[in-house]
């Protein structure tokens, strides 16, 4: 096999600390909000005692998702601050398509992702830009359960956080609503982390240049011809 | 001719009741009222001089169950003098008059009082069709609303059709029924529960009565003092539910055992009532007591949250066996299946750049020593 054939790479810094830790801080809040949300709606039949003060098992999953919700919320807020003073690659505008280059991007995307009539595009060292437009709308969600998850808290809490979200019961309706749409959405996030977790892979394999490693240590690779 | 109305205490009087009754009726009014014991005094003084505001009961669509509830108050005084003396203003259910001399008599109350009368509605309005589904002597429920909520001081919509429509304005709402609220410009007290509990009836109007204003509302309209917390904040069942121990189904074992109904479909976590510390018929008892789960009753749109034995109501447009989460493990499926479907095409077409790839690397040269030694 001869050498000639293989191109440089170079490495490049994508992601800085900030949106690596933010990145798997969030996941595993996500996750677990997944279980403990779905444990407060559909509870076990766990009963290992015959007195309700000998045990607390149900409290301990609503006290699990509360806290992660407060450390879910705050973790969000930081990477919102990081899209402002981040590298170009953490940006708020990869996120958002206003150019006419993104919106061919998102095209040519398709074409490598779902139509796979190209085998592979010129896609962005960064996050592609069809991957940017779908974190947006996951942000978007992440905020709606934020409103909601907190708006049904308030009536439970006493502090001031969850307070600020108390307008959200009457604009929706009631808590009924409220709780009947926070549940709903929860399966948005399951969809989105099989979606998501699928194609970084799918990217790793067909772009070649190291995407799931880059969210654990920052680099990706992109070969010499591109980045001239 | 313009009669001059008694005071509490005057009309209390000519009920036969004594100064004793008159007393305890003053320290309920004033515990519900959120006086201090220091300021009964001025309470007592308001209830002997103060003339009794008249008050007005119109009735639209509605089972008049408020009514029926209303009489069930524990504190009779109240709606002895107060129901009594309404009754002879106007209120269909209970007056003696009938036909023209009814109008004549709500008109003169009205007209005498101005600004000064309580208007209490019970039942929702009809908006559909010019109103003709609900018509009085002649004219549309939404006529007679508007010009009884004009000169009036206070308005309060009783139980849950007037508040948000209750079941006449469920899905499909034939007859576009609409709560008052939304109709009339001026601040309404809700007092939603289907129907509210006697006791609470009696709390609000004797607030609005003696004190001459509106209670603290929260969000919806509702006077917080009753409506601030959930049935499940303070339902004597709670343990259970924060040990997660709950009833399955309605013959088992946990039933008899009076564990949490939650599974079971209560809506106590979603519905804010003071059944659970109030409770009904003279404290008697309140559903979840007599083992069944709350169904919401005073919570927007309650009928179309069904059905009631599930906690979380039917996903909309899937039919009432579809919850959330069959809609969300279909999805779920779909999108697991989407994507082993999507990884087996890609190994397929993209078989050839992959290969490629795996000719052009580097896999015959180990990487150089430092040093160089051969
Ligand atoms: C990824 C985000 C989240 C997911 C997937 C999620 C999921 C869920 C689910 C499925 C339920 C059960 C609803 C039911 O069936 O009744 C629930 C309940 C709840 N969630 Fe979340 N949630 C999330 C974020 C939040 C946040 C940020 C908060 C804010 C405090 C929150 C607060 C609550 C509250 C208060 C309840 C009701 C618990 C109870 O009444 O016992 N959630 N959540
Ligand atoms: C094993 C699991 C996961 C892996 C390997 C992984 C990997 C990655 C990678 C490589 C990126 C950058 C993608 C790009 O180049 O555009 C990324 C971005 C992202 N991932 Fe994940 N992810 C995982 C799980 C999750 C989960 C559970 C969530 C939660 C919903 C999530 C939410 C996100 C978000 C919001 C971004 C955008 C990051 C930003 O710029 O702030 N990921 N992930
Ligand atoms: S029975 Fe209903 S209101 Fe009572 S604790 Fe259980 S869920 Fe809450
Ligand atoms: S327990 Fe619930 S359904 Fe029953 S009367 Fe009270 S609020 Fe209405």
């Amino acid at each position: 096999m001869a050498d000639t054939q293989a191109v440089s790479f170079y490495r490049v810094y994508v992601w800085q600390v900030p949106v690596r830790l933010y990145h798997w801080l969030n996941a595993i809040c996500v996750l677990v909000l997944i279980v403990t949300g779905f444990l407060i709606g559909k509870p076990l039949a766990i009963i290992y005692s015959t007195e309700a003060y000998q045990q607390y098992w149900f409290g301990t999953v609503r006290f699990i998702h509360f806290v992660t919700a407060f450390i879910f919320f705050f973790n969000f807020l930081i990477r919102i601050y990081w899209g402002f003073v981040g590298n170009k690659y953490a940006r708020w505008n990869n996120f958002i398509p206003f150019k006419k280059a993104h919106f061919e991007e998102i095209k040519e995307v398709l074409k490598v992702d779902i139509l796979q009539s190209k085998a592979q595009g010129i896609i962005s060292i960064g996050h592609n830009m069809l991957a940017g437009v779908t974190y947006f709308l996951s942000f978007l969600v992440f905020l709606f359960q934020v409103c909601t998850g907190f708006a049904l808290y308030s009536s439970m809490s006493g502090s001031f956080l969850p307070k600020l979200f108390a307008w959200v019961i009457p604009a929706m309706g009631g808590d009924f609503a409220v709780r009947q749409w926070h549940h709903i959405f929860m399966w948005f996030f399951v969809v989105f982390t099989i979606i998501h977790v699928y194609l970084v892979f799918y990217h790793d394999y067909v772009e070649g240049r190291g995407t799931t490693s880059s969210m654990v240590g920052g680099w990706k690779f992109e070969r010499e011809d591109v980045l001239k | 001719m313009v009669k001059k109305l008694p005071s509490i205490w005057e009309a209390m009087q000519t009920k036969g009741y004594s100064r004793r009754d008159f007393m305890r009726f003053c320290s309920m009014a004033a515990a519900v009222a959120g006086v201090k014991v220091s300021g009964m005094a001025s309470v007592v003084h308001a209830f002997e001089k103060k003339p009794r505001p008249p008050v007005v009961w119109l009735h639209f669509q509605e089972c008049t169950c408020c009514s029926e509830s209303f009489i069930r108050s524990s504190h009779p005084i109240v709606s002895d003098v107060v129901f009594d003396y309404l009754s002879l203003d106007y209120t269909e259910t209970l007056q003696a008059a009938a036909g023209h001399q009814a109008e004549k008599c709500l008109h003169d109350t009205m007209k005498n009082n101005a600004g000064k009368y309580i208007l209490l509605v019970e039942g929702s309005v009809p908006m559909k069709d010019d109103g003709v589904y609900c018509t009085i002597g002649g004219r549309s429920a939404e006529d007679i609303l508007k010009e009884a909520a004009k000169d009036a001081a206070a308005v309060i919509a009783w139980g849950s059709c007037a508040s948000n429509g209750c079941i006449q304005a469920a899905n499909p709402n034939p007859t576009n029924a609409t709560p008052i609220h939304k109709i009339i410009s001026k601040p309404v007290i809700n007092v939603p529960g289907c129907p509210p509990i006697g006791d609470v009836m009696t709390a609000v109007i004797t607030h609005v009565l003696v004190f001459g204003k509106i209670p603290d509302l929260d969000g919806q309209g509702r006077p917080k003092e009753f409506y601030g917390r959930r049935v499940h904040d303070t339902c004597y069942r709670r343990p259970y539910y924060d040990a997660g121990m709950f009833v399955e189904a309605w013959d088992d074992d946990k039933a008899r055992k009076g564990y949490c109904l939650y599974k079971m479909g209560c809506r106590g976590p979603v519905t804010y009532n003071a059944c659970s510390v109030t409770r009904w018929n003279e404290g008697t008892s309140y559903p979840i007591q007599s083992g069944h789960g709350c169904i919401g009753c005073s919570e927007n749109g309650f009928w179309d949250n069904g059905p009631f034995y599930r906690h979380l109501a039917s996903f909309p447009g899937f039919g009432i066996e579809t919850t959330a989460d069959t809609v969300g493990t279909v999805v779920g499926v779909a999108a697991a299946a989407g994507v082993t479907a999507h990884a087996v095409t890609t190994h397929i077409r993209k078989k050839k750049i992959v290969n490629d790839r795996i000719e052009r690397s580097v896999t015959d040269r180990e990487p150089k020593k430092e040093g160089g030694e051969e």
